[in-house]
């Protein structure tokens, strides 16, 4: 499922320490948005949040009206084709999107707090608080996230949405929190910082506008692939019918689909839209991701300046023998 | 040696983790679904599988929360983790024991294929850069966000309904009885083609990526360069001076994505009616089989742990640096 988001992350935070201030930030935001696959899976994304918002006003039937247009392939009334009720699928998925999108960034946001909170406390306390705060999120990344999740969801009788994210963002936080706390343990020690301790900056004034600013690439990404997982676990929720399936979403409209043998039937309009979109939404949000890891780390960048001409020998890298060096060192601290 | 112990002792606290959360999950949900199942079948239970939900699903309310967890460990220590509902009256241990070779093998062959296939292109796509194998990247970025279960849904589709070439349920031809001999094993791993297809698919993209990205950074190192400069042959750099070095955080982000990998293979089980612990999975949570859950999400959770164990012996094998700090 979400691999490629954590491998990603895993080579993200190679290199974002770079202490440059705050003066520089607003221009390489802009640097950011320079590379096209941000800017393909930001578009992707907006174009999904616009149908969250006014999918149930433009949807052209109700999703949950029967027709006695059963399992017609699509056509001009119905774009995606209708159900073996006679629903229309389209409207199906644009009243589902709302769902998805709601229980991802909720998922997301409570458990990119959950990993900064303990991430950056265990590598910037150290001691006894880190190994005990280590070992927490070290359990939590061992054990397999999805089946818990099926297991919690099952237990609660129409589990909502917002109750669903939460159980998500419980599971997943542990991951951001692992980053997180590698990436605090070399920041804690860098010159800056130190030079703050010495003026006599509070620890929470050095968390807050040392430490916190210079993880922000990291904390983004830890945040999108949340997001990816919170929307492939909640979409399989409702495909399995542990969620509570009378309220639509993409995964719902699978569960019917599968359940009435949409497959058997050859009636491949049923699933195939649904399937496309999570793929689409899921793969705007991988793009943003590897934006923001080229834009951390520049050695990952395939589309920019010279590397689209000239073929790449080693040696020819343009990079900083400083942060090579990190690339090894935060995965040491990891583990 | 130290090394490994402290991994197994890490090892432990986890296991020790899981079945504490496997204890606390049905005593902090609202409402007593399983009371409820236990007075449908009233009357059919005998008390010795009565006492045992009681125990394993804290039903008795007199006993202290202490009390009931010992109940619990001694209950588990014996191999007995309640009777399920969905196949009354097996116990769930035999429903499980029955069903997890089938996940085992399902798992163990489809994620070896993924892991050398998706390390051997990564390490050609690092070495590479720049070159057309650039534009493979996306792709694979659009297959890795396909859901598991979908993927098994469109190859069911195509390679099941549209041209009948494989099954599209099942584990095994049915007029089989189960048994180690040529048909049985043949018609085992023809049943598994597909599923087996569908994971390889969707997980060795995390592979390519992974290793693509190794291989970038670890390609602008001094010994690379060094390497290179010997006027070695570009084969050789490759596999015995970049490659090497860039597979270690590849297997030890190998043994933390196993919980994903397991997450996804439980669901490509459960769309084609796979006789593995997917798929007993799906149907406990259908019949609302609580036993059955339970008892499923903690031989996951331990064949996980299992995993990693293993995937830790063999970095201390390939990583020296561990073996030395011990």
């Amino acid at each position: 499922m979400a691999t490629t988001a954590t491998e990603a992350a895993v080579t993200g935070p190679a290199g974002t320490d770079d202490p440059a201030g705050t003066r520089a930030r607003s221009r390489r935001g802009m640097r950011l948005l320079r590379g096209r696959k941000t800017v393909i899976g930001l578009g992707i994304l907006a174009f999904f949040v616009v149908i969250a918002v006014v999918g149930p006003w433009i949807a052209p039937y109700d999703p949950d009206t029967m027709s006695d247009q059963l399992l017609q392939p699509p056509s001009g009334a119905h774009w995606f084709g209708t159900t073996q009720t006679g629903q229309d699928v389209l409207s199906q998925i644009l009243v589902g999107t709302r769902g998805v999108l709601v229980v991802g960034f909720v998922a997301g946001i409570l458990a990119t707090v959950l990993s900064v909170v303990i991430g950056v406390s265990a590598g910037f306390l150290g001691g006894t608080a880190d190994e005990l705060l280590s070992l927490l999120s070290n359990v939590f990344l061992v054990i397999p996230g999805l089946p818990l999740i099926i297991i919690i969801a099952s237990f609660v009788s129409d589990a909502g949405d917002i109750l669903i994210a939460a159980v998500i963002a419980l599971t997943s936080w542990a991951w951001g929190a692992r980053v997180l706390r590698a990436q605090t343990l070399s920041l804690r020690r860098r010159d800056y910082v130190e030079a703050a301790r010495a003026t006599g900056e509070s620890t929470w004034r050095i968390i807050f506008f040392e430490v916190l600013p210079n993880l922000t690439a990291v904390i983004a990404s830890g945040f999108v692939s949340t997001v990816i997982f919170a929307i492939l676990s909640e979409i399989t929720l409702a495909f399995i019918g542990v969620a509570d399936i009378s309220d639509w979403n993409w995964g719902t409209v699978l569960f019917w689909a599968q359940s009435n043998q949409a497959l058997a039937q050859g009636a491949w309009w049923w699933f195939v839209p649904a399937g496309l979109c999570i793929a689409l939404l899921g793969m705007s949000l991988a793009l943003i991701n590897f934006g923001i890891d080229e834009f951390v780390n520049p050695r990952l960048r395939t589309e920019t300046g010279a590397s689209r001409k000239v073929r790449m020998r080693v040696g020819f890298t343009p990079v900083t023998r400083a942060s090579a060096a990190r690339g090894t060192d935060d995965r040491e601290t990891g583990s | 040696m130290k090394y490994l112990l402290q991994r197994l002792a890490f090892y432990l606290v986890t296991a020790w983790a899981a079945i504490t959360i496997n204890f606390l999950i049905p005593r902090m949900m609202p409402g007593d679904p399983v009371q409820a199942l236990l007075a449908r079948f009233q009357g059919r239970l005998d008390t010795g599988a009565v006492d045992s939900l009681k125990a394993l699903f804290g039903l008795d309310e007199q006993q202290s929360l202490w009390q009931q967890y010992t109940d619990y460990w001694s209950h588990l220590l014996d191999g007995d983790l309640g009777l399920s509902f969905t196949f009354f009256p097996t116990p769930v241990s035999e429903v499980i024991a029955q069903s997890l070779p089938w996940t085992l093998a399902l798992v163990g062959i489809t994620t070896l294929i993924s892991f050398l296939l998706g390390t051997g292109i990564g390490v050609f796509t690092g070495w590479r850069r720049g070159s057309w194998m650039d534009s493979l990247l996306p792709v694979t970025t659009f297959i890795s966000a396909i859901p598991y279960f979908w993927l098994g849904l469109i190859a069911i589709a195509l390679f099941a309904v549209k041209w009948p070439l494989f099954p599209a349920a099942g584990g095994y031809d049915s007029s089989l009885v189960p048994a180690f001999d040529w048909p049985f094993v043949s018609s085992a791993l023809y049943h598994g083609a597909l599923p087996g297809l569908t994971i390889v698919l969707s997980a060795v993209a995390g592979w390519i990526l992974g290793m693509r990205n190794m291989m970038v950074t670890v390609s602008s190192e001094d010994y690379v360069m060094v390497a290179q400069a010997k006027g070695l042959s570009e084969r050789r750099v490759m596999f015995g001076y970049a490659a090497r070095n860039a597979i270690l955080p590849n297997i030890s982000g190998f043994a933390l994505s196993l919980g994903f990998i397991v997450g996804g293979t439980l669901l490509v089980e459960m769309v084609f009616s796979y006789p593995g612990i997917g798929y007993q999975l799906f149907q406990a949570v259908g019949a609302k089989d609580y036993p059955l859950m339970q008892g499923v999400f903690l031989i996951i959770t331990l064949s996980v742990l299992a995993a990693n164990l293993l995937a830790d012996v063999l970095y201390m094998v390939l990583d020296p640096r561990t073996r030395r700090e011990a």
